[in-house]
């Protein structure tokens, strides 16, 4: 598989600010690739200089085998982009918008258009002014996703949506993949990355900190087991078992943590004692996220993620 | 509890006045901080132009005989009443203050309006008064902070001019009444924009309200200044603040107490405004937002086609405009033809504009600088769109597309360098046909046309600044405010104030042709032209590799 964007080593500063520190990514063509960070970590940056409004200081990025900033008029015409923060003409209709951005990319298509206005409920009547974050969130992904290009470049599209619309918007994103297009989008909601994404980058003070599928970055991070046993473990032994951590004994309860590669000795290991009850948590993403941001280690994370 | 059966809405009827008020000072100061270069810098300006004329003028009709003679005729001219308003005495003072008195009073409230709007409607349009709101400010605290601070300013710029009258040696109750003329002006202005704000539910809707409500003004306060004394037409102008400025009569019957009439609108203007505030949600006006078309039309198509449909209001507005105001230079040149040939009435008329040529052909001369600074001012409003779109994030999308950042350029410049070229067309030729109706000594059709297109060098020059600075440093693109403004008052008061030659050669206003009288002059003409197109061009190659957003 080919990539749709290549970018090696960018660097982007705003006076003194560093916004991109030698930051790498890659998509895939035809995937759907989460781009996670928090606020300020330089996504929306990186999006910038993907589309060629921004120029960078330093790196490569290929975006479909062109040079966003040499070739941008070229390259727009094979992307689709719903901004963080979606503006609209406060003077033009949602459907004039719609149009108008359809236009521009050259041409919609007709049939998609309205079956996304149908099932996003779009009132296309209101002036831009009138609507609230959520419906002009609406007003762009409908332009973005009705346009017929192998590139959409979306920078926290739900930000504003209900949970009914966020449903919709996953659907959307399934026919996407289905279709073959390739997706970037960018996000700080978790779990609509964990449903979307075939694969994830996380950004971190500009630059990537991880990268590859949610199966990869799993198999780094720690599943939490539960046990109720039959024959309860002394804590001491329980600690001893190799690849755990993170081991509370409560009477006939154990928890822990455990490595991905001793998973398997430690069911083998718990059966052996009579269990009664058994719960095995893979990674969420939280924890995986949390475990990039908060040090090295996956401790941490979940101290973050079930404080005492 | 009574009040808790009560609905919400009523209950904030019931609220002390020290409760809506709350967080006033913060509200000022925050206001009055992000002022800081826009007000002093306006007042400052107000200020040179009221003394630095009256200085110039002294200078040359230094006596009440030198003056009045000057003046002898001129009083009974409408359309030098039309234009800067009735002439109180014929005295030197009264002369010195004779350009500055109505223009001045009309700019003071220009400053007014624009400040209550920034701190009021912009401010809520854009969402940050939402974000004010829910702090501890008080429902009534943004708007008459905004109002305090705009009023003054109004005061600043009044008093000072005023003071600097009097310091010149003028008459010290005709330098106060001076004060009063742009006070009472200014203040009203300052009510009505309370209220004009609240009626429109965009940023937009309330300039369009704003300056529409000044120039309806003072085409009034024109037409009754122009009428006998006595007649109903004559007393239509007490129903105009820019009419009570002038009734002031400074340095002649000196009317200070029309003072009261500015401040009885100030307080009702505020009145009215606070009423509707505590009626209306955020974020609505009493304008209602009307809905739009489903599709968009098919010229609804191309970056062109949308900076155009974004500024069709102010197109049809300055069309609307010009053949007004076509219609009333062209009706008062019979006023003019009705002056006797006195040589003292040309010293005037010369002061005040032109040079060459029959009275009328001077007259429509002095009209037309005047128009092509503000076709000029309309010009940069436009370009400025750009600096617009891009701080509001509608650039991003619109270049996010295959629409190139030339494309998007030349169209904020383009539709500027056009219009103007059609609104000044559109003078001539209402000039041009109305004109000589009236007077057989009027400027005919063609030479009125070539008078008003032959102004569009400087008017493009100045579109050129703006067009530069946007492209390449869009921080600084409204200082092409300031250049209109230093650029306009310099070539207008220079050759009275003995300003040095070089400094009136940078005025692209200096540089026009004495159309319609005088010969055509093509070399400043095509090198201003090409200067704007250098400008232009810098701007969009600036443009092209710079960030955006």
């Amino acid at each position: 598989m080919t990539d749709a964007i290549t970018v090696s080593g960018l660097r982007k500063t705003f006076g003194r600010t560093v916004a991109l520190d030698g930051l790498d990514l890659a998509v895939r063509e035809g995937e759907v690739h989460g781009f996670l960070g928090p606020n300020g970590a330089g996504k929306s940056t990186t999006i910038r200089v993907l589309l060629g409004l921004l120029r960078a200081d330093a790196g490569t990025a290929t975006v479909l085998g062109r040079d966003p900033w040499r070739d941008a008029t070229d390259l727009h015409r094979l992307l689709a982009y719903v901004p963080g923060d979606v503006v609209l003409w406060p003077s033009l209709s949602g459907g004039e918008t719609i149009d108008l951005l359809g236009r521009l990319r050259g041409g919609v298509d007709e049939a998609r258009r309205r079956r996304l206005v149908e099932r996003f409920e779009l009132d296309e009547t209101k002036k831009g002014k009138a609507y609230s974050k959520g419906n002009r969130q609406k007003v762009a992904l409908v332009a973005a996703l009705a346009s017929d290009v192998p590139l959409l470049v979306l920078d926290e599209p739900t930000a504003g949506l209900d949970p009914l619309m966020e449903e919709v918007f996953q659907s959307e994103l399934t026919a996407l993949r289905d279709d073959g297009r390739t997706v970037l989008l960018s996000s700080h909601i978790l779990s609509e990355v964990e449903r979307a994404c075939d694969r994830v980058s996380i950004v971190r003070a500009g630059r990537i900190v991880d990268s590859g599928s949610l199966a990869e970055l799993r198999h780094l991070t720690r599943t939490r087991v539960r046990a109720v046993l039959a024959r309860p473990v002394d804590p001491a032994t329980a600690r001893a078992w190799p690849g755990v951590h993170d081991v509370t004994v409560d009477g006939a309860e154990v928890r822990c943590s455990v490595e991905a590669d001793h998973l398997g000795a430690l069911v083998a290991d718990l059966g052996g004692r009579g269990v009664t009850g058994l719960t095995v948590q893979p990674p969420t993403l939280e924890e995986l996220f949390l475990a990039r941001y908060q040090g090295t280690d996956a401790d941490t994370a979940e101290r973050e993620a079930q404080p005492a | 509890m009574t009040a808790a059966t009560a609905p919400t809405g009523s209950l904030a009827r019931g609220v002390p006045l020290s409760t809506r008020l709350t967080g006033f000072w913060s509200v000022f100061r925050l206001a009055a901080r992000r002022d800081r270069i826009l007000v002093p810098a306006s007042v400052l300006g107000l200020v040179l132009f009221s003394v630095g004329s009256a200085q110039a003028t002294l200078a040359l009709y230094p006596t009440d005989a030198a003056a009045s003679s000057g003046l002898a005729t001129v009083i009974t001219n409408p359309s030098i009443v039309a234009m800067y308003g009735p002439v109180p005495a014929q005295t030197a003072d009264a002369f010195a203050v004779l350009k500055t008195v109505m223009l001045g009073a009309f700019l003071t409230s220009v400053l007014a309006l624009v400040v209550v709007r920034r701190h009021t409607r912009t401010e809520e349009d854009e969402g940050r008064l939402e974000l004010l709101g829910s702090g501890v400010v008080g429902r009534w605290a943004p708007l008459t902070a905004a109002t305090a601070l705009a009023a003054a300013a109004v005061v600043l710029a009044a008093v000072l001019s005023g003071a600097g009258l009097a310091a010149l040696g003028m008459d010290q109750a005709g330098s106060a009444s001076f004060a009063v003329a742009w006070l009472t002006a200014g203040l009203a202005t300052v009510g009505v924009s309370a209220v004009v704000v609240q009626l429109a539910s965009t940023t937009r809707g309330a300039a369009g309200l704003g300056f529409g409500f000044l120039g309806a003004m003072y085409a009034l306060r024109a037409m009754a200044d122009s009428a006998d004394p006595g007649t109903v037409t004559h007393a239509l102008g007490w129903l105009s603040p820019l009419g009570w400025a002038g009734r002031v009569e400074a340095y002649g019957a000196d009317r200070q107490w029309v003072l009261l009439l500015g401040v009885i609108a100030l307080l009702g203007g505020l009145a009215v405004a606070l009423a509707v505030l505590d009626r209306r949600d955020l974020g609505a006006g009493v304008i209602p937002a009307r809905s739009g078309p489903r599709r968009a039309g098919r010229l609804l198509a191309g970056p062109g086609s949308l900076v155009v449909r974004q500024a069709r209001g102010t197109i049809v507005g300055w069309g609307v405009g010009m053949v007004l105001g076509g219609v009333l230079v062209g009706s008062l040149l019979g006023a003019v033809g009705q002056m006797a040939s006195d040589p003292g009435i040309r010293d005037v008329l010369e002061s005040l504009g032109g040079t060459i040529g029959t009275l009328e052909d001077v007259y429509v001369a002095t009209e037309i600088h005047f128009v092509a600074a503000a076709v000029a001012a309309a010009g940069i409003a436009l370009v400025l769109r750009l600096v617009g779109a891009e701080r509001s994030g509608l650039g991003e999308v619109v270049l996010a597309t295959p629409t190139g950042r030339t494309r998007w350029f030349a169209a904020h410049v383009g539709l500027p360098v056009v219009l103007s070229a059609v609104l000044m067309a559109l003078l001539g030729a209402v000039v041009g046909l109305v004109g000589p109706t009236v007077t057989p000594d009027a400027p005919g059709f063609d030479p009125s046309l070539a008078a008003t297109v032959a102004a569009l060098p400087a008017v493009w020059l100045v579109i050129g600044v703006a067009a530069l600075l946007a492209g390449a440093l869009p921080r600084f693109a409204p200082l092409t405010w300031g250049v209109l403004l230093v650029t306009f008052v310099v070539a207008e008061v220079g050759p009275l104030a003995d300003l040095p030659g070089w400094l009136l050669d940078l005025s692209p206003f200096s540089h026009l042709s004495p159309l319609p009288a005088g010969a055509f002059e093509p070399l400043p003409a095509v090198v201003m032209t090409l200067v704007a197109a250098v400008l232009c061009g810098a701007g969009a190659l600036a443009y092209r590799r710079r960030d955006v957003a």
